[in-house]
This record gives structure tokens, C-alpha cells and sequence, in this order.
């Protein structure tokens, strides 16, 4: 099962967990899990960055999650 | 796409690029060196107010002066909903971006544009823009973080209301958002360290500092379709921008890309673009924009000012337990500062259990600022690192030995949430503690600092083209911009695949219309994605030519392999086909040898640099000098070592100017005083010694030859590096950026 | 408006353009001659991008006017290097990788060359001031330094300079 961490400015709406397993094999797949147990969040999530085993990922809603995968919801980062 | 080997004909050589004969014979074509026949000039008219309502722009008596073809407002500009896209390297909101481009009801900087000219000279367009009348109403300015953040302060946005707050605030104010890191118990990690230290610092906005101004061309025919030649750091993205701002389609515009005159972040925005691209519509000719180095400094660029409190704390034996940072950064007149980047990197280097970080994004009355290498992490590294400093003297440890004891290594998990991959910090550590520098000498008033940063790194959206001709030479294409030897490094992986010489390949930066998209060439990116693309379109050319050569030979594809650019029998039953030989025959096998790959990869391995600095401080002036200086970076693999030593040479001295003589300067109603080189100091080469560099290779797994991005992390260090031998060679503590000679005297006189 | 006629010789040759009074060497190069080697990176004489010797003076062309070099010698990066080979200091900058991006390039190359005819073998430190007049924001100079002494050693050594020919 994936790992999903969230960020304190999430922990509102997860009612303080810092951390969750999902069992999910995409990111959409993920993001419809997490709304139907925390509801809201996906519109938080939409503008956040989502780093998969410490990648941000552009786009990721279709990108593959593996079972001990860890997500991260991350500030978007623009390089120089 | 994890074979790696060692023993490299061409990766790691020093290579003549294959861009450098037109660089140094004048003949290499910059965004100001286009022009196409009949083009006119256009000017932007720009805002001597930092904070007014524009009441009524009048146009009549400009639109009727001799030569003048066209002129625009921001009416002429759609309305664009605000809302964050969520691009590629980061979210941009579009409103905001056509805003900066051309104000609409209200002007928010010295210099924020309020119309654009075009006309048959570049006298008559300025002419005309004197001659258009706007009625200002002055509204009050903010001009500091601190009044910015103060309740009462006047607010630049009347809809902005700050993101990020445990509970929505009622009404709107200039802080965009706040972000929040926090791990750990605190209480119980202050309770445990022997040693705190807490302190302020602050830092001027700077600026990217490029010598080549923002140019465009843009030519808009009848049929709504345009072709613009612009230099930036991504010409797929400044169609995707300029159209967005226009509403006009992507697909009816060519962007092609001019050599860029350096970007450093400076360059992956729009400013010109849609004002050119439109006024040619208006007129019905090409028109050309090219800034003055008084509007790059004024309304483009520079990076956030910022304030930031941090306190550490740490066990006798040497061990960080603890750790607060409180930051907030200047975005300038919109959202959007690089506190994201900020708050996550200011304490990445170390493992610390307990941490609360707090990040601002403020809004005030200065130029918005656009990304600036490794944006939002050097600042917090001259906060972080300089108490860093200050602890491992109070320990009595030596602050590269109290680096290693904390330093974060593979597996540990980083203090924004995810876990290290495979990095190289520990090692430059190592090098630089082992480094002659680390022990040489030094005199009086002389001091010796270091300090150390990181940076993420990024991949990317990228696609590459290898093609072979019939003489057997190849053409590498991709889209993405050459700012620093890109070119010559994509050869060098495709020569090394291919087996042929580097320089019978012609790496070349396709336009919008040539190849598929690119993502900016930025966040390091350049070698690593594109160089995933090459080295995979390579190899499947070479699979592609194996099966040529045993349909040719009619023996099974295994029979056949390639070694040293030819394709040969492994029974030796066939003398072998050369590239030449299966590129002029290749109609009859199939026709033409091309490949191309399109990848999106993530691994882009996180940088890591420790830098030493030694200097000299004249107590009389309070001038500092910098004598020696020393670059350790971990590259995983380096190319070609000089464009990898070129930046992280490049990069520090950015930061020394950085940290002792660059700021924006204001009056006190908030106009730049110093928009241009003479006051503006950027390092001459009489400021500075030799940059000495190590390159530590610790390969990143997820790339072919072990690449890293080395663009950006070697800006990071060195402020606190300058700060803390400032203080060993005075000891004074500076807290404030710039040093200059003013600071560095009052803080000696401070006795 | 009447322009000026104006002859010099360029880079070893007598040429003659037309201009505006007001414009600078700069301009008349770039959009009456159509020289673009020469660049702009600032107009106010503080970055050398613009860099042209005349009359064997290295002066930044954005500070004199057109008008002004009138039976004077100009030379700019276009006749830096002869018909069938380069001059040294641009064989030493292209071996040496002495720029990056490249704009300030022809402007270091003419004020290195301006440095190496008045003081055939400088010091590190004179080469240093030689070119304090010049910005390269990419580099932090270490590769140009480097590769100007690396030039001077080139042409006061007759065996290396045979090699480059
Ligand atoms: S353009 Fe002449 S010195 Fe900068
Ligand atoms: S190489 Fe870019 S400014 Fe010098």
C-alpha cells in the first residue's frame, strides 16, 4: 500500500494525521481514495505538487504507484 | 536505463563546442540581432508611480504623430480568470501574468508597464510614448516586508486573501500564503540541546544580472498566424505564455529560439512578447522590442528581499536536535515568491528531528519577481548556514566536521517529508575538509568561512531527435535553449553511443515547429532529460542499424552488434558495415536512420555543494576581498568538466556579488535608484581570484552516465560562506546582505 | 532630418555609411552596417559587451557617436580573425571554454586584444584590470583570465604560434 504523507497545512482536513497507507495503483486512483475518506481534499490537493518516492512529478494523475511507494504533497518548485 | 560503465571515449572529455566558432567571431545570432525588412519599433510606455490607480489613459495626441502604426493598453488585452495552472516547473497564474505585462485598473511598480508604441523609428515609438497622457491617482505604497505584513497595511489586492492559514482570514491583505514544515516535538528537542543560537537576517532583492536585455521580434500576418525569434530559456513555454495572454492558439505561432545572452532563471517569463506579437497584428508589420538595461533592472527579474529568524539548537557532542526558521520573501507586486523552495531547503542539508519551519509570500510594491538559480534557496542558506557557523563555534567543533556529523545521507528522510536517493553531500564535505585550501595559512584581518547547500534538481518534459545523414554524421535536435554548453554535452552522449566522433555530430535547438515539446531549460535540467532522450534515441538507432546490418548479412539479429561505430558480425563471417555505409544504403533497408524519444523522467539526483572562502577585510574601508575560493559540487557525472566547473564558477561568483555588493536600491517612494551597471555592481574580474572547483561524481542511478544537475546548487553557499570568513577574519557577525564596505565598517565600529 | 555621410576604415577596409547625428558607433554598426557581433548589454559604458578598438584605443562604442570615427580606424570581432584562421585569443577562448552563453564574448575578445598589443605578456592581475572594464555574468572569469594568458603565452611563443597557423 502506498504511504501518503500530508503537509500541516493539510492536516485540517485529515483531522491531524500527519500520515496514511492507501492502496491505490495511480495517483487518480489515490486522489479519489483520500476524498471519499477526508472530503475536500482534492481540491487542496489539486494545486500542490506531488512527488512520488521523493520525484515531483508534473501531471502525475495517471503516474504509477508501486506498493511501498511513499507520495509527498509539496510547495511547486520552478528552477532557475 | 541503469547500465552504467566506466572507460569513456567522449563523456568526461573537454570537447571545442560546436556553437563556439560563431561566439567568438561575432557571428552567433542574440534575440536583438534579428531584424526582417520594413520591421517597426515598439516602446513601452511604464509606470513612473509605484502605486496608482490609472483614472484615464489618452491616446489621441500619440496616435496621430508622423510614423506611429500602432498602440495598446491594457484593454486591448483579454480578461484571464484567475486561477494557478499548474505548469510544468511550477504553477503560474495567468492573470497575474497579463496583468504585469500591461496594468489594467491599477499600477503596482516603478516601471510596470501601461502601454506599448510601435512605429517606423525607435525615436518616433519613444516620442509617442511621451506623448500618450495617463491620469495617476496615487495610492499609499508599501515598500518593506514589515509594513507589507502590518494589519492596516494598504493592500495592492483587493481579492487576495492569504492561502495557508489555520483558519480563512475575513479579509485581504498582502500575504498570499503562509507554508508550514513541522516534524518532531520541539519542546523536547530545545530541552535536549546544550547549545542555541538564534538570529535575524535579512537580504535585497538582486537581480539575475544578465548581459544580454529581453529582445523580440514578432511578425503577425494577416491570417492571425505569427513567427517570433526571442531569446529565453524556453521557447516551447513562451508560446504557451504569449498565447495564453493574447487568447490566441498555440498552434498559430512559431516560436524561434535566438542564442541567449544568459537567463539564470531571468528568462523563463514573458514580458515582451505579447506586446510585439500583438502590436504586429495591430500595424500589419513585423515589429521589434528590445529593453533597455534601465527596464530589465526596473520591471523584470530580480529575486525576493527577504527577512528570516532562525534558531538551532544542538547537543554538546554535536548533534542538531532542534530547529525553528520563521522567513518571509518578497514576491514583488503579485503572489509568488520562491518561499516554497525556501522553506523546504533551508534546513535540507541536515537530519534534525525537530523542526518548525513558517514561510511568507508577500506581495508589495516592487517588480515582480521572476526565478533566480536555485530560486528561493540562497537566501535561506545564508540564514541557515550562518548558524550553523555560530554553533560549531560555540561547540568548539569544526564546522565542516559538525556538517558531517549531521549531514543527511541515502535513505534519510528529507525535512519536506520524502526520503534522499543516492546523493553526494557527505563526500563534499570530505573533499573540501581534505582540500589544501581548508588548511592553508592565512594573515591578519584575513578569515576563512564555508558553507554548504542543496538543491532538488528537476527532469522534465522533454523530445530529442538523432539522425543520421548519408555520410554517416548525425544531427542531435532538441528544444530546449543552450545557455551554457548544453549543446556539446548532448553530442558527447550521442557520440558516445554511437561510436563516432563528437564533432561529426551537429547537436542543434529546434524551434516550436521542428520538434516536439520542451519543457524550460531550467532547474538543472538540461543534461539530464534531454540527455535520457539522446542516449535512448541513440540506442535505438543503434538496434535499428544491428537488424539493418543482418537483414543485409541474412543472419539473426544476434549475430550482429555494435562496437565502435560499425556494425559487426560476432562470427565474423562479415566484414563490418560502417554508420557511413548503412546511412547511404539506408532507403534500401528501410529508409532514413532517425530516432526520437519523448520522456517525462523523474530521478533527477539532487545537487549538493560545499564551498570555502577566505577574504581580507580592510579596516579602514570596510572593503572585503575575496582571496581564494574553492567550488566542491557533486556533479554524479560531469560531460564535459569545463561547462561543469563553468557553473559552478559562474554561480558562486553570482553569490559574491550577492553578498557584498548587489542590491535594489529605492528612494524613499519606492523608485529604483540604481537601475543600471555603475551602481548596480555586479564582480569585474580585478574583484576576484582564481575559482578553484573539485568535482565529486557520485553517479545518480536514473541516468545513463550518472548526470546530476549542476546548473543551479552552486549559487547556494556562498553568501553565508562570504558572511561567516567575514566574521572569522573581524569577529562580526553579518547579518545583512549586502556587505558592503558601509556594513562591513559599522559593524566594526559597532565595538 | 539630413544625415550625416560618414568614411572610416573598417577593419582594414575604407568603407562609408550614412547616419543620424545622434546615433552611437553602436547603432551605426548593428542597424546601418549590419556588424551585429558588437552588442548591447547596457548603453551607458558599463558592461564592454559593446567593445571596438579605435584607432587602437579599446573605447566602448556605445559612448561615441557615429559621426565621431569619420577618417578613423575601427576594428570590431569581425576582423578579429584572418581568412583562413583564427586570431590566438580565439583559438585560447574556444579551447579554454572561456564563456558560456557567449553575448559578452566579442566584447572580452577586443578589449583582451587591445590588452595583448599594448602589453604582450601580462600578469595575471593586469589581465584581471585589463578586462575590469568588461561583464560576463556566466563565467566568473576564471576560464577568460586563463584563457588571455593563455593567448599571450601562444603568440610570444613561435613555436606554438606556427602550430595555430
Ligand atoms: S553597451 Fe556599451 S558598455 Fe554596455
Ligand atoms: S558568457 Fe555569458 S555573459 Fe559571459
Amino acid at each position: 500500500m502506498a504511504r501518503v504523507f500530508f503537509p500541516t497545512s493539510l492536516q485540517q482536513l485529515t483531522g491531524g494525521l500527519e500520515d496514511c497507507e492507501v492502496e491505490a495503483s495511480t495517483v487518480r486512483e489515490l486522489f479519489a481514495k483520500l476524498e471519499d475518506r477526508f472530503p475536500g481534499i482534492r481540491e487542496q490537493l489539486a494545486s500542490a505538487a506531488v512527488a512520488i518516492d521523493g520525484d515531483v512529478v508534473p501531471g502525475a494523475l495517471l503516474e504509477r504507484l508501486d506498493p511501498d511507494s511513499e507520495v509527498h504533497f509539496l510547495p511547486a518548485i520552478s528552477g532557475g | 536505463m541503469t547500465t552504467t560503465r566506466t572507460g569513456y571515449k567522449w563523456v568526461g572529455t573537454r570537447p571545442v563546442r560546436h556553437d563556439g566558432l560563431d561566439k567568438v567571431t561575432g557571428r552567433a545570432r542574440f534575440g536583438a540581432d534579428y531584424a526582417t525588412a520594413g520591421m517597426l519599433h515598439g516602446v513601452v510606455l511604464r509606470s513612473p508611480h509605484v502605486h496608482a490607480r490609472i483614472l484615464s489613459i489618452d491616446l489621441t495626441e500619440a496616435a496621430a504623430m508622423p510614423g506611429v502604426k500602432a498602440i495598446i493598453t491594457g484593454a486591448d488585452l483579454p480578461d484571464i480568470p484567475d486561477e494557478t495552472g499548474t505548469g510544468s516547473e511550477g504553477g503560474i497564474n495567468f492573470r497575474d501574468l497579463s496583468r504585469n505585462i500591461l496594468a489594467r485598473d491599477k499600477v503596482l511598480y516603478e516601471g510596470h508597464p501601461v502601454a506599448a508604441v510601435a512605429a517606423v523609428t525607435l525615436r518616433a515609438a519613444q516620442r509617442a510614448a511621451e506623448a500618450i497622457e495617463v491620469d495617476y491617482e496615487i495610492l499609499p505604497a508599501v515598500l518593506s516586508l514589515e509594513e507589507a505584513m502590518e494589519d492596516d497595511a494598504p493592500v495592492l489586492h483587493d481579492d487576495l486573501f492569504t492561502l495557508g492559514l489555520d483558519s480563512p482570514p475575513d479579509r485581504p491583505s498582502n500575504i498570499s500564503r503562509r507554508r508550514v514544515i513541522a516534524r518532531g516535538d520541539l519542546d523536547a528537542g530545545w530541552e535536549e540541546a546544550d547549545v542555541v543560537v538564534e538570529r535575524e537576517y535579512t537580504t535585497k532583492a538582486v537581480h539575475q544580472g544578465y548581459i544580454e536585455p529581453h529582445a523580440v521580434v514578432a511578425e503577425t500576418g494577416e491570417d492571425g498566424r505569427s513567427t517570433l525569434w526571442c531569446s529565453s530559456q524556453g521557447h516551447f513555454a513562451m508560446r504557451t505564455y504569449t498565447t495564453k495572454v493574447l487568447g490566441w492558439e498555440p498552434g498559430d505561432m512559431k516560436v524561434i529560439p535566438a542564442e541567449i545572452g544568459g537567463g539564470f532563471g531571468g528568462k523563463t517569463t514573458i514580458y515582451l512578447e505579447p506586446l510585439a506579437a500583438l502590436l504586429s497584428r495591430r500595424a500589419g508589420r513585423a515589429v521589434k522590442m528590445v529593453m533597455t538595461r534601465s527596464e530589465v533592472f526596473r520591471a523584470t527579474g530580480p529575486t525576493s528581499g527577504s527577512v528570516m529568524r532562525i534558531k538551532m539548537g544542538a547537543r554538546r557532542d554535536g548533534k542538531l536536535v532542534a530547529a525553528t526558521a520563521w522567513m518571509a520573501y518578497e514576491a514583488g507586486a503579485f503572489p509568488g515568491s520562491p518561499i516554497g523552495p525556501g522553506v523546504m531547503t533551508v534546513l535540507a542539508c541536515y537530519d534534525i528531528p525537530n523542526v518548525l519551519i513558517e514561510g511568507y509570500d508577500v506581495v508589495l510594491n516592487k517588480p515582480k519577481v521572476a526565478a533566480y538559480r536555485a530560486p528561493g534557496a540562497p537566501m535561506a542558506a545564508f540564514a541557515a548556514e550562518s548558524v550553523v557557523d555560530e554553533l560549531a563555534e560555540e561547540l568548539g567543533i569544526d564546522p565542516i566536521e559538525l556538517r558531517l556529523r549531521n549531514a543527511v545521507t541515502e535513505g534519510v528522510r528529507a525535512v519536506y517529508g520524502p526520503k534522499y536517493r543516492k546523493i553526494g553531500f557527505v563526500e563534499t564535505l570530505e573533499e573540501a575538509r581534505d582540500h589544501p585550501h581548508y588548511s592553508a595559512p592565512l594573515g591578519p584581518w584575513q578569515g576563512r568561512g564555508v558553507a554548504s547547500g542543496y538543491w532538488f534538481n528537476f527532469g522534465g518534459e522533454t523530445t530529442a531527435t538523432v539522425s543520421i545523414n548519408e555520410d554517416g554524421t548525425a544531427v542531435v535536435m532538441s528544444g530546449c535553449p543552450d545557455i551554457g554548453g548544453t549543446r556539446a554535452a548532448l553530442a558527447q552522449m550521442a557520440a558516445e553511443e554511437l561510436g563516432i566522433d563528437v564533432h561529426r555530430i551537429e547537436p542543434v535547438v529546434a524551434d516550436t515547429h521542428s520538434i516536439g515539446y520542451n519543457d524550460m531549460t531550467g532547474g538543472s535540467r538540461v543534461a539530464f532529460a534531454v540527455g535520457i532522450a539522446v542516449v535512448d534515441a541513440s540506442r535505438q538507432l543503434i538496434e535499428d542499424m544491428c537488424s539493418r546490418a543482418a537483414l543485409i548479412w541474412d543472419v539473426p539479429r544476434e549475430e550482429v552488434e555494435w562496437v565502435d561505430g560499425r556494425a559487426q558480425s560476432v562470427t565474423g563471417a562479415s566484414a563490418p558495415l560502417t554508420l557511413e555505409e548503412l546511412a547511404s544504403g539506408a532507403g534500401a533497408t528501410g529508409g532514413p536512420l532517425s530516432a526520437t524519444v519523448t520522456v517525462n523522467p523523474r530521478g533527477a539526483g539532487a545537487g549538493f555543494s560545499t564551498q570555502i572562502c577566505d577574504v581580507e577585510v580592510d579596516p579602514d574601508t570596510g572593503l572585503v576581498t575575496v582571496l581564494r575560493y574553492t567550488v566542491v559540487q557533486d556533479a554524479g557525472r560531469a560531460i564535459h568538466p569545463d561547462y561543469v566547473e563553468g557553473q559552478m564558477q559562474g554561480g558562486a561568483v553570482q553569490g559574491i556579488g550577492w553578498a557584498l555588493n548587489e542590491e535594489y536600491i529605492f528612494d524613499r517612494n519606492g523608485v529604483m535608484e540604481n537601475p543600471g551597471f555603475l551602481d548596480y555592481r555586479m564582480p569585474v574580474a580585478s574583484d576576484l581570484p582564481m575559482i578553484d572547483t573539485v568535482i565529486v561524481e557520485v553517479p545518480n542511478p536514473d541516468h545513463p552516465y550518472g548526470v546530476r544537475g549542476v546548473g543551479e546548487t552552486g549559487i547556494i553557499p556562498p553568501m553565508a560562506a562570504v558572511a561567516n570568513a567575514v566574521y572569522a577574519a573581524t569577529g562580526k557577525r553579518m547579518q545583512d546582505l549586502p556587505m558592503s564596505p558601509v556594513r562591513v565598517l559599522e559593524a566594526l565600529s559597532g565595538d | 532630418m539630413s544625415r550625416t555621410h560618414v568614411t572610416c576604415v573598417l577593419n582594414g577596409d575604407e568603407i562609408d555609411f550614412l547616419c543620424n547625428d545622434y546615433q552611437t558607433l553602436l547603432s551605426a554598426l548593428r542597424d546601418e552596417l549590419g556588424m551585429i557581433g558588437t552588442k548591447e548589454g547596457c548603453g551607458t559604458g558599463d558592461c564592454g559587451a559593446c567593445s571596438v578598438i579605435l584607432d587602437g584605443q579599446l573605447v566602448c562604442s556605445c559612448l561615441v557617436f557615429a559621426p565621431e570615427v569619420e577618417g578613423r580606424r575601427v576594428e570590431t570581432i569581425e576582423g578579429l580573425a584572418e581568412v583562413d584562421h583564427l586570431h590566438p585569443l580565439q583559438d585560447s577562448f574556444l579551447e579554454g571554454a572561456a564563456f558560456q552563453c557567449g553575448v559578452c564574448t566579442p566584447g572580452f575578445l577586443m578589449a583582451a586584444k587591445a590588452l595583448l598589443d599594448r602589453n604582450p605578456s601580462p600578469t595575471e592581475t593586469e589581465v584581471r584590470y585589463g578586462v575590469a572594464g568588461n561583464l560576463c555574468r556566466c563565467t566568473g572569469y576564471d576560464k577568460i583570465v586563463r584563457s588571455i594568458l593563455d593567448a599571450a603565452a601562444r603568440m610570444s611563443d613561435p613555436e606554438r604560434q606556427k602550430e595555430a597557423t
